[in-house]
């Protein structure tokens, strides 16, 4: 046939040429497409090894940092012994320096290595009798490695981990050590003293806490009389009065309160753990200082599973200590939550409404495609650059204004006129609204035109038509623009570092105190954590597990989040489907 | 096609309209919709040329003509469904009972309310089949329970759909088949009590026998409605309508009397029609 067809083509008569093409049957592989089909293949392959990949990553260094590790103790060819759990083992280049230091053995064995030799990194704890906690020992230094049963590893409330023997107790001043010192005799003390700590903790950070709050605010109540009546006015001297009286009360409140904590601080003197670790020195603290301890290498599964489970029961729920590389991440995990939702409040009817009128109301012309260029093109703006304006405008001009008007009496301490959750939930809304708007355009141009004309028909207003028929079929079209906006605004850093969030936040934006939500108030975000963690802190091998836990942590908030978004938009798509006849 | 060919057609003069040729059914009860001098143009080219047409009131009217002669614009423009196009011109008037259709101080929504649509292609909102029958009514915002429920009753019974759907009014409307859909629009159209149903090829998307009720439905509505239909078929023209206008390239060549129409009529291009030669 294609023989044909080029004859015909080579001859000078057109017509003939015409009549005699026929179209050849078969194709060649291009026109197949299957070399584009093996491309795309190739690029989702490809794709996916890189998703999978991380998201492998993640979940494997995530779930395993709180598995208990073993604790070996290793005895050095100079005759010292060190303590710690093994963490990885890599090969390297030992130095010129180092290679002097060796015997001729060890240089010949790592001659024949091609140079290369082994060292460990051992995790030893004991910052405080060492002022390091991480140790590589290279295998040739290595006399003799083994597992003793009876090494316990303590998470202390300061100074990381203690790895070695816990060698006496005090109890109510009384010294308890050597065969006396039970198990069950320093777990009931232990209990004990940690009892005691929450009670000082709760006396300490609640209700002196909930004192200092009042005073303050009775101090501006003060302050505010001083800026509305003036000095020595009958106003300001009734104010002032009243002031000084509560003030009083609150004294005597807090006298007693402080006297409480000074009995539980004296008691708490009382109770000591000395810890020896696997060299001899000793050192004595607080029992209650011991957050938990256990003996590794004698745990078995139930034992480490135990382990395993409090460790991250105590990282979702508590405070973070130790500048944050211990503890845990719960106002971190609010902070993300809460602000990520005050966000999606704030950028849904930003977005929708702005879409709404550019797309139903706005006359299509050269003015309204500009507007949308730019909204397109705003989403290529860099973070960073959202997080100046945020703070220029939001929080110096937008928060100082509403400090001048309505808490001049805080001045000059700022209230709104800093950053905070609500400023840093405003701009990732101005960050994440381009797409809300995109997707939102897209949703309503995607109403059929045949259903507006129904509804019109039936005598509806343009704004009937819109509220009763468009917004509905348009409604999970736009949850999809939430959703990419919530995901985006949960995982943005950058802005916030300029906006609210900070390493340590003294208080939760919400509490038990009027007005309940305190959307001024500065956050953590377990964003900024992990950079604050794995690239701020004072040891980052220290770090560097927790990183992957908090990434672990923010990836399955966010899943969580588009989850129930996606819920609900699916209830939403339900409605709407229907046969085609 | 040769070059002598194309240039043929480029000298060929344009077609020449004769004045229309009128010999319609007067109705007892007089004039419903005057369509007077209408014109209409979707920017440059005139899409509507002087159409003088009287809509009898409780009749069946019968627009036909070849695909592109301006049915639907004509149709669209008596409820106002046209203003949703941009570079859109009118000249000429319509009046429902006298009152003018065109206009700055007409209350266009006012005037939808008296007139009930149906589309070519079902178009059931996403809503439950009772709450499709009565968005005319939550338009006006009844929200009288009792009210609702008569008017949903009423609605599909005027239908014919009642019986198929009166267990599953809580269901989705896009559930039903495309025949009963188009049933269901009808209710909707009828539900809002309007003097008027404009009907757009309401058939072209039903199989025969969907197609058959929706006709015998157009036959017990006449006479409580006006109703101006758009067809393509000229049996169902010629089954369910009193009067029929033939148009072509926007003029309109006959209005008359449905089956002399059919059977003598006056002027020849109409007659080159309905006998098949074009169209
Ligand atoms: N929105 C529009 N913009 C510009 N021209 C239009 C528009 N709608 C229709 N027209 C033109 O107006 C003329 C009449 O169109 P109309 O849809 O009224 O024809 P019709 O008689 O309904 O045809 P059919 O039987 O195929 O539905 C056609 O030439 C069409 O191209
Ligand atoms: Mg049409």
């Amino acid at each position: 046939m294609a023989d044909v067809a080029q004859s015909g083509s080579g001859t000078t008569d057109l017509a003939e040429a015409q009549t005699t093409f026929r179209r050849s049957h078969g194709s060649d592989l291009a026109a197949r497409g299957e070399p584009f089909l093996w491309g795309m293949g190739g690029a989702l392959a490809f794709g996916m090894t890189m998703i999978v990949g991380f998201v492998a990553m993640v979940l494997y260094f995530g779930l395993t940092t709180f598995w208990p590790k073993p604790i070996e103790v290793v005895t050095l060819m100079d005759g010292k012994v060190i303590a710690g759990e093994p963490l990885r083992q890599e090969r390297y280049r030992p130095t010129a320096d180092q290679l002097a230091a060796e015997n001729e053995t060890v240089r010949q064995a790592i001659a024949a290595d091609l140079g290369f030799a082994t060292r460990t990194l051992y995790h030893l704890g004991n910052y405080d009798f060492y002022g390091d906690d991480f140790r590589w020992v290279p295998d040739f230094q290595a006399k003799q490695t083994e597992r003793p049963a009876g090494l316990v590893l303590v998470e202390r409330q300061e100074w990381g981990a203690f790895i070695g023997h816990i060698s006496a107790i005090t109890v109510k001043g009384s010294k308890i050590e050597g065969d006396a010192l039970t198990p069950e005799v320093l777990a009931a003390a232990h209990v004990e003293a940690r009892a005691r700590r929450e009670r000082l903790h709760d006396i300490e950070n609640g209700r002196i806490a909930d004192v200092n709050h009042e005073m303050e605010a009775l101090r501006l109540q003060a302050r505010r009389a001083v800026l509305d009546y003036g000095t020595g006015t009958p106003g300001q001297i009734a104010a002032q009065a009243e002031v000084d009286r509560r003030t009083a009360e609150l004294q005597a409140g807090y006298t007693t309160l402080a006297a409480e904590a000074q009995i539980i601080k004296a008691e708490e003197a009382a109770n000591t753990v000395t810890f020896r670790e696997i060299g001899g020195a000793t050192k004595v603290y607080p029992l209650s200082a011991i957050v938990r301890y256990f003996e590794s290498n004698d745990l078995g599964l139930g034992g480490s599973l135990a382990v395993y489970g409090a460790r991250w029961w105590e990282y979702l729920t508590a405070e973070p200590r130790e500048a944050n590389t211990e503890g845990g991440v719960a106002p971190a995990i609010f902070g993300t939550v809460v602000m990520t939702l005050v966000m999606s409040l704030l950028v849904a009817p930003f977005g929708v409404i702005t879409a709404l009128y550019l797309r139903e109301y706005a006359k299509q012309g050269r003015i309204v495609s500009i507007v949308r260029i730019s909204v397109n093109n705003l989403a290529g703006v860099p973070s960073i650059v959202y997080g100046v304006f945020g703070l220029g405008f939001f929080a110096y001009i937008l928060g100082g204004s509403i400090d001048a008007l309505f808490f001049p009496e805080r001045l000059p301490s700022p209230t709104f006129g800093t950053g905070g959750l609500l400023w840093s939930a405003l701009t990732l809304a101005l960050l994440t609204v381009p797409v809300v708007i995109v997707a939102t355009e897209e949703a309503l141009s995607a109403v059929p035109r045949s259903m507006r004309e129904g509804s019109l028909a039936c005598g509806a207003s343009k704004w009937q038509t819109i509220r009763y028929i468009v917004l509905p079929r348009a409604a999970p079209g736009i949850m999809t623009g939430l959703i990419l906006a919530m995901a985006r605004g949960a995982g943005e850093v950058a802005p916030l570092m300029l906006v609210g969030v900070v390493k340590l936040a003294p208080q939760l934006p919400f509490d038990l105190n009027w007005p309940f939500a305190h959307l001024e108030r500065s956050f953590m975000h377990l964003g900024f954590h992990i950079f604050d963690v794995g690239f701020q802190s004072r040891n980052s091998e220290a770090g560097r597990p927790m990183v992957f836990v908090t990434t672990l942590v923010l990836i399955v908030i966010v899943l969580l989040l588009n989850v129930s978004a996606i819920a609900i938009r699916n209830r939403l798509k339900r409605r709407f489907q229907g046969s085609q006849f | 096609m040769s070059v002598t060919a194309a240039a043929a057609v480029e000298k060929s003069a344009p077609p020449v309209f004769l004045p229309p040729v009128y010999h319609d059914r007067q109705s007892a009860s007089g004039v419903q919709l005057e369509i007077k001098d209408f014109c209409l143009w979707y920017g440059q080219s005139q899409a509507l040329h002087d159409i003088n047409i009287n809509v009898q009131k409780g009749m069946v009217t019968a627009l036909i003509g070849p695909s592109g002669c301006g049915k639907s614009t004509l149709l669209r423009s008596l409820n106002r469904m046209n203003d949703l196009i941009d570079n859109l011109r009118t000249t000429g008037q319509v009046t429902l009972e006298g009152e003018p259709l065109f206009g700055n101080k007409v209350d266009v929504i006012a005037l939808r309310k008296r007139m009930g649509m149906v589309f070519q292609k079902p178009n059931p909102f996403p809503m439950t089949i009772a709450e499709n029958v009565v968005y005319p009514l939550k338009v006006d915002g009844v929200t009288d329970k009792a009210l609702l429920q008569e008017a949903v009753e009423k609605s599909l019974r005027g239908a014919a759909l009642w019986d198929e759907v009166k267990d599953r009014l809580n269901q989705s409307a896009l559930g039903l088949s495309g025949g009963q859909q188009q049933r269901l629009c009808i209710a909707r159209a009828i539900a809002g009590n309007p003097d008027v149903l404009l009907m757009d090829e309401p058939c072209s998307a039903l199989d025969p026998i969907a197609t058959l009720k929706i006709e015998e439905l157009i036959d017990e509505l006449k006479g409580n409605y006006t109703i101006v239909i758009v067809t393509h078929n000229m049996q169902q023209a010629g089954r369910v309508s009193d009067n029929t206008a033939f148009m072509y390239l926007g003029h309109l060549i006959e209005y008359g009397a449905t089956d002399v129409l059919f059977t003598t009529p006056k002027a020849a291009k109409t007659e080159e029609y309905i006998t098949g030669r074009f169209g």
